[in-house]
């Protein structure tokens, strides 16, 4: 469905120093930065998948779903969605996705959300009975009806999102490019919004590709996540294996009777946090069922829960090994 | 839920067919918010007052002798004929423009499977009936005062005059959405517009009725694009000109028409590949 091969894009960035003498020096001669926001990116993604697109910011996630939505072009490589050059942008091209970006958006400021879906009924050419139709299930599923009638400058940014969504979907795009979509919204919000994105994906198989800063969005939705850096790929594959991979350790939760010596938690593993009530320990996944043992035999544990590490420490952890690593290099080459 | 799957069509209507399809619904929605910002679009319009000053001035020029053709009452119903042509062709859309490229909103516009210029087209179409209606008393008084002059009570006349009213739209829209595009490529692009709006203040008969500039400028604005979006169809309205002279000035606006069309698209395609608001 989604194909992008050594894809490369780089923007020419003017460039020059803060204060007056600077700004009359630019008049003269400009100076310029070639930024290298995308470098020689591939992966596919096939019809009904969900996949996470991380990375820190400025890595180039909105550059790259952007070139995809046939908004920006290339400067090398090859790019196609469905049978589809994106930045030919042909009618039926647009016609089969779509983005929503959290930070921008197409509702009509003045006019009540009702007014955009009208026009986007018209737009894509959507026969009123079935534009009726879906605007209904939407809002029904979005619980957003008395809302589509109030101007969108009176909504709240949460409202918005959801009433932009609609207009987004209204069409019924197979390809949903969503960059940072529960941007602004309460946590129950966000998890409406998940299941909402998760149900649509699977009514009608459609592709999705996600950014987030929320690392819940991207475990409830995605089983695959691509991760780039400074515009390059560094992962492509399972996201529990990429856990895995960057932190091995379990998390281990225990929730105790009393208070335990600090020295007894430590013999099992590294502390995190504890407390007189709960203690939570990073165990290496080798010695897990030893640590478990040991634990149950040594300790009031009236409770036991293990998971992986969270994905933002994940993301953390990979991202500062990059940056150490990078800066080392740096220091290295003098 | 019935919601199925709509898989995406090929042989799809054309990019015309869906324009002409989607046209009502686009203009109706461009009244609507017409509609919101009445208190705003009415200030706007009550800025475009250049021609009620100009009147007064030559008014006053004109009590002790017509200035060539022009007395007092052809000055009169002249710049009621500018201020009614002005307000029914002109629109804001280099303005709309420069802006949604530099902040980067044109990117929704750009999603659309509708060309950004028809919906642009639209949205300041839209406000045609509204402006109509501001200027329905200037083009009340021009009528009492002018009647007798008023495109020579001929038929033809007032054919080349709907015309050169379409036309004018067009060559302010086409030439609005130029300017605008050089904003793909510069920063200054309003700057250069303010240019044009100076040399279009002079030539295009706004300030000065053609006929009462010098020689030198009236051959320029006889050659030059800037009549044919505003002077021309006063000078067809208010009598001044033949059906000879009209149906000529008629044929180089609508050749100016197609030059500006085509080099606004133009420009436009080669714009949106540089176009990049980057980042969110």
């Amino acid at each position: 469905m989604i194909d992008v091969r050594n894809l490369s894009k780089t923007y020419r960035v003017h460039k020059r120093a803060p204060g007056l003498g600077a700004a009359l020096r630019s008049v003269l001669r400009r100076k310029y930065e070639v930024v290298k926001a995308v470098e020689a990116l591939s992966f596919q993604i096939a019809e009904g998948e969900r996949v996470g697109f991380l990375g820190p910011n400025g890595a180039g996630k909105t550059t790259t779903l952007k070139v995809l939505a046939g908004l920006l072009h290339p400067t090398s490589g090859s790019v196609r969605v469905g049978s589809y050059v994106p930045h030919e942008r042909d009618p039926r091209f647009l016609q089969l996705i779509t983005l929503v970006m959290g930070q921008k958006q197409q509702l009509l400021w003045d006019l009540p959300p009702s007014e955009t879906y009208a026009m986007n009924r018209a737009i894509y050419d959507i026969p009123r009975a079935q534009a009726d139709e879906t605007v209904r299930t939407l809002v029904e599923l979005l619980e957003i009806g008395d809302l589509v009638d109030k101007p969108t400058r009176q909504l709240s940014l949460g409202e918005r999102m959801k009433c932009e969504l609609v207009a987004a979907l209204l069409h019924r795009p197979r390809v949903l490019f969503l960059d940072e979509p529960t941007i602004g919204l309460d946590v129950s919000m966000q998890a409406k919004m998940r299941d909402f994105i998760r149900d649509y994906n699977e009514r009608f198989g459609a592709a999705v590709l996600l950014t987030s800063h929320y690392m819940d969005d991207v475990v409830a939705l995605c089983p695959r996540v691509v991760v780039i850096d400074h515009g390059r790929l560094i992962y492509d594959g399972d996201l529990r294996e990429l856990a895995r991979r960057v932190r091995p350790d379990k998390r281990m939760t225990l929730r105790l009777s009393r208070p335990v010596d600090r020295a007894e938690l430590e013999k099992l593993g590294t502390v995190v946090s504890a407390d007189a009530a709960q203690a939570v320990l990073s165990v290496p996944h080798a010695r897990l069922s030893t640590v478990v043992q040991g634990a149950l035999a040594a300790l009031p544990i009236v409770d036991l829960t293990i998971e992986e590490a969270p994905l933002e420490e994940v993301m953390r952890e990979l991202f500062g090994a990059r940056e150490k690593e990078a800066r080392e290099v740096s220091r290295a080459h003098g | 839920m019935s919601l199925e799957a709509v898989p995406a069509r090929p042989g799809f209507t054309s990019d015309l067919g869906r324009v002409v399809k989607a046209f009502p619904t686009l203009l109706r929605v461009g009244v609507s918010e017409v509609v919101a910002y009445r208190a705003e679009f009415l200030v706007w319009i009550l800025t475009t007052n250049m021609p009620l000053v100009m009147l007064a001035i030559w008014h006053a020029v004109a009590a002790d002798g017509p200035v060539g053709h022009f007395d007092q009452r052809a000055f009169t119903t002249y710049y009621l004929g500018v201020l009614a042509v002005r307000l029914l062709t002109s629109n804001w859309v280099v303005w709309q423009l420069s802006m949604e490229i530099r902040d980067g909103t044109l990117s929704a516009k750009l999603l659309r499977p509708i060309h950004p210029i028809y919906a642009l087209a639209a949205d300041h179409l839209s406000a045609v009936p509204m402006r109509a209606l501001v200027i329905s008393p200037a083009v009340a008084i021009l009528a009492y005062v002018g009647w007798d002059r008023l495109l020579r009570h001929d038929g033809v006349l007032v054919l080349v005059f709907v015309a050169s009213l379409v036309g004018a739209w067009l060559l302010i829209f086409f030439t609005m959405i130029l300017m605008g595009a050089l904003a793909f490529f510069v920063e200054s692009a309003l700057g250069i517009f303010e240019l044009w709006l100076g040399v279009h203040a002079i030539l295009s008969g706004y300030l000065v009725p053609i006929e009462a500039l010098p020689h030198w400028a009236r051959t320029a604005a006889n050659v030059l694009p800037f009549r044919f979006m505003l002077g021309f169809p006063v000078e067809a309205l208010v009598g001044l000109l033949s059906r000879h002279d009209a149906l000529w000035a008629l044929a180089a606006q609508w050749g100016y028409v197609a030059i500006f069309g085509a080099a606004a698209v133009g420009v436009w395609r080669v714009g949106v590949r540089h176009f990049s608001a980057y980042g969110g």
